[in-house]
């Protein structure tokens, strides 16, 4: 099984040592990148047919079944129809910033995927910072977001856009200070070697930091910031169709429609990915009985499984309204995640016994359940006010 | 390769940038992002001497820079209330219009 | 001058200056989000990568967005009627001129900047976190009181002033 685990390593080395040596380097580069990104674009295909079947599932319906058996066609098809259909560009529309939206959307989340360890000793670029690195490209979708929105010359989209951009840096906060009780505890920014620190079994289960109170916490936290990161149901006001008609999405068809789309996915890619390796431990196996089976397919049974964790939401939670959304970050989410921090600071410091766990725990769950009783005690009706048009 | 020189003749020719723009724009935002440039010229001058210097441990070039990062999205933030502020009460955002206190 | 390095200086000069010329506001902007990309690259290859990553992350992420919002709620995403040739472009150009002139002057004429190279640095992160909690942990604490009070402050300058009765309309909309 050790050669399995290590197939891809092992096909790249022999690649490399059939090609002359001036081609190395870059040929380095495209084998380590092609096979991943590749990995993942399939998935992204894979991942809109199983969405629509499993949300007709859930709501009495078969989902696409036409095109193939069981539907297995249907992202082929849908692929075929963004080409081919009618690029309508506003003639009032910023050309050039217009066309660039999509391009600055989907080129972040690829980069974002190139820190991240599938398998043992399968990062595409150890790097020292990595989940720094993951947060400065994530910066880039909303620059996307936004330039989408501005350049439409809609005033619809220009709204969604600010809507779509107050919510995604609304929930950065929560998302990074979720990760830091993380990084304190590993004591490294690299996310290989944080994988490497929950390596370890204790009775048989692995030592995830999703098994400790302050990162059962911090894993939600960082899902549901990840989550409206990415404009995902519950969270996408900013591109409903039955409020605001896609948002900034609105001028945009065909092609360009079909890589904003590609770039959303594979964001959620990414994030989730950076969850897994985060918090439910990267390519390591769950109990240590398991651990034969090859730690590439560890880590894509973990991200299939919050994949339809996801999918399940989206069918299952109704939308939030904007400031319901901003409320959930700022009055819920952030104070927690702040609480969080000083909780992983006391787990480390209480020695290992039962007691820092009890300690943990209730400094989970008080704080949660205060504030919410907190919110929900004063969320009554506003005396009724009026906005005059300016 | 490339010498020290030439990361600090960029540096200098994105603060003169910077420099022309703060100076001649009306617009308020607009002399604020030529002060943002010019900021992050000093920045670039700062990592550049970092790396070139001869004593490997020291750390003060990229700690440098770090104050100055936060301290320019401090004053960013700021900054940009206040114009916003202004907005809201001369109705303009050209600085040659803010003239209560001239004179 | 190494080949990576002319790319990226040109692409960030250019769009620096493009951003200080441009008459759409928005464009500007985004050709300032260009300019510190391009600095971001040059800090990768001055081997900073936790700096370049820092400033991705402040810059681009954070104070680019504050600065097109800013555009969008001041209405100045329309274009402004700049005419040029005006006496602010000749004053401006010409005091940036001389300082550009001088400073150029200085690098090109000094010794340190015809150094050998050293070879390349290291920037490890944990030494960055234990100089930052030990020999300078008072800048630390300072920015952070200065951060906490300039996001008060921000918050509080760019808040809707409060009608008196509830139910009127908003003074200065």
């Amino acid at each position: 099984m050790e050669a399995l685990d290590q197939i891809w390593v092992t096909l790249k080395h022999s690649a490399l040592g059939v090609l002359p040596a001036a081609l190395r380097g870059w040929a380095s580069i495209l084998l380590s990148i092609g096979p991943l990104v590749g990995a993942f674009a399939g998935l992204f295909a894979l991942t809109t047919l199983v969405e629509r079947k499993l949300l007709g599932r859930i709501q009495n319906r078969p989902g696409p079944n036409r095109v193939g058996p069981f539907g297995i066609l249907q992202p082929a098809a849908d692929g075929l129809k963004a080409v081919f259909k009618e690029n309508v560009v506003p003639r009032a529309a910023d050309r050039l910033v217009y066309t660039l939206a999509p391009v600055v959307m989907v080129i972040p989340a690829i980069l974002a995927l190139a820190v991240i360890p599938v398998g043992r000793n399968m990062t595409a670029l150890d790097l020292d910072a990595g989940v720094l690195y993951f947060f400065a490209v994530g910066a880039g979708a909303e620059l996307a977001v936004f330039m989408a929105g501005w350049a439409s010359r809609n005033k619809y989209a220009l709204l969604g856009a600010m809507r779509a951009l107050a919510q995604m840096i609304s929930y950065e906060l929560p998302l990074i200070l979720s990760t830091i009780p993380v990084l304190m505890l590993t004591g490294t920014l690299s996310p290989s070697k944080i994988v490497e620190a929950q390596n370890a079994y204790s009775f048989g289960l692995a030592q995830w930091h999703v098994f400790t109170p302050w990162g059962f916490a911090a894993f939600w936290l960082f899902l549901i910031a990840g989550m409206a990161e990415a404009n995902r149901s519950p969270f996408d006001i900013p591109e409903g169709e039955s409020e605001i008609v896609a948002g900034h999405l609105i001028e945009y068809s065909g092609f360009k429609f079909a890589l904003f789309f590609l770039g959303e996915y594979l964001g959620l890619f990414a994030m989730t990915s950076l969850a897994i390796t985060l918090f439910l431990g990267g390519w390591t196996a769950p109990v240590s009985f398991l651990a034969w089976i090859p730690s590439w397919m560890w880590f894509f049974a973990k991200l299939t499984v919050l994949m339809l964790f996801f999918i399940w939401v989206r069918g299952t939670v109704p939308r939030l309204r904007i400031d319901q959304l901003m409320n959930f970050a700022w009055k819920l989410m952030l104070p927690l995640s702040l609480i969080n921090i000083v909780n992983a600071g006391l787990w480390h410091h209480l020695g290992s016994g039962p007691l820092r766990w009890l300690v943990s725990a209730t400094l989970v769950v008080a704080p949660y359940f205060l504030l919410g009783q907190g919110l929900a005690a004063r969320a009554r009706w506003a005396p009724r006010t009026y906005r005059w048009v300016e | 390769m490339t010498a020290l020189s030439h990361y600090l003749l960029l540096s200098a020719l994105l603060f003169s940038v910077g420099l022309a723009g703060a100076l001649a724009r009306r617009n308020a935002i607009m002399v604020l992002i030529g002060i943002e440039l010019m900021l992050n010229a000093a920045n670039l001058n700062f990592i550049a001497f970092w790396r070139f210097h001869q004593n490997p441990a020291s750390l003060d070039g990229p700690l440098m820079v770090l104050f100055s990062l936060a301290i320019a999205a401090a004053e960013a933030a700021v900054g940009l209330a206040l114009i916003i502020h202004l907005h809201r009460r001369f109705k303009t955002t050209q600085l040659e219009q803010v003239r209560n206190l001239r004179g | 001058m190494s080949l990576t390095f002319v790319i990226t200086a040109l692409w960030t000069a250019v769009l620096a200056i493009a951003a200080m010329t441009l008459r759409n506001l928005i464009h500007c902007a985004l050709c300032l989000v260009g300019t510190l990309i391009g600095l971001a690259v040059i800090y990768l290859q001055l081997d900073a990568q936790f700096i370049a990553f820092s400033q991705m992350l402040v810059y681009v992420g954070a104070i680019s967005v504050l600065v097109v919002f800013a555009m969008l709620l001041t209405k100045s995403s329309e274009t402004q009627a700049e005419p040029r040739g005006n006496k602010a472009w000749a004053h401006g150009l010409g005091i940036a001129s001389m300082v550009f002139l001088v400073l150029a002057a200085s690098f090109s004429a000094s010794t340190v900047g015809k150094a050998a190279d050293p070879g390349p640095r290291e920037l490890p992160v944990a030494a960055l976190g234990q100089s930052l909690m030990t020999t300078h942990v008072l800048p630390l604490e300072l920015i952070a009181l200065l951060l906490t009070s300039a996001m008060i402050g921000a918050a509080v300058l760019a808040l809707h002033d409060r009608p008196k009765n509830p139910g009127d309309p908003r003074p200065n909309p």
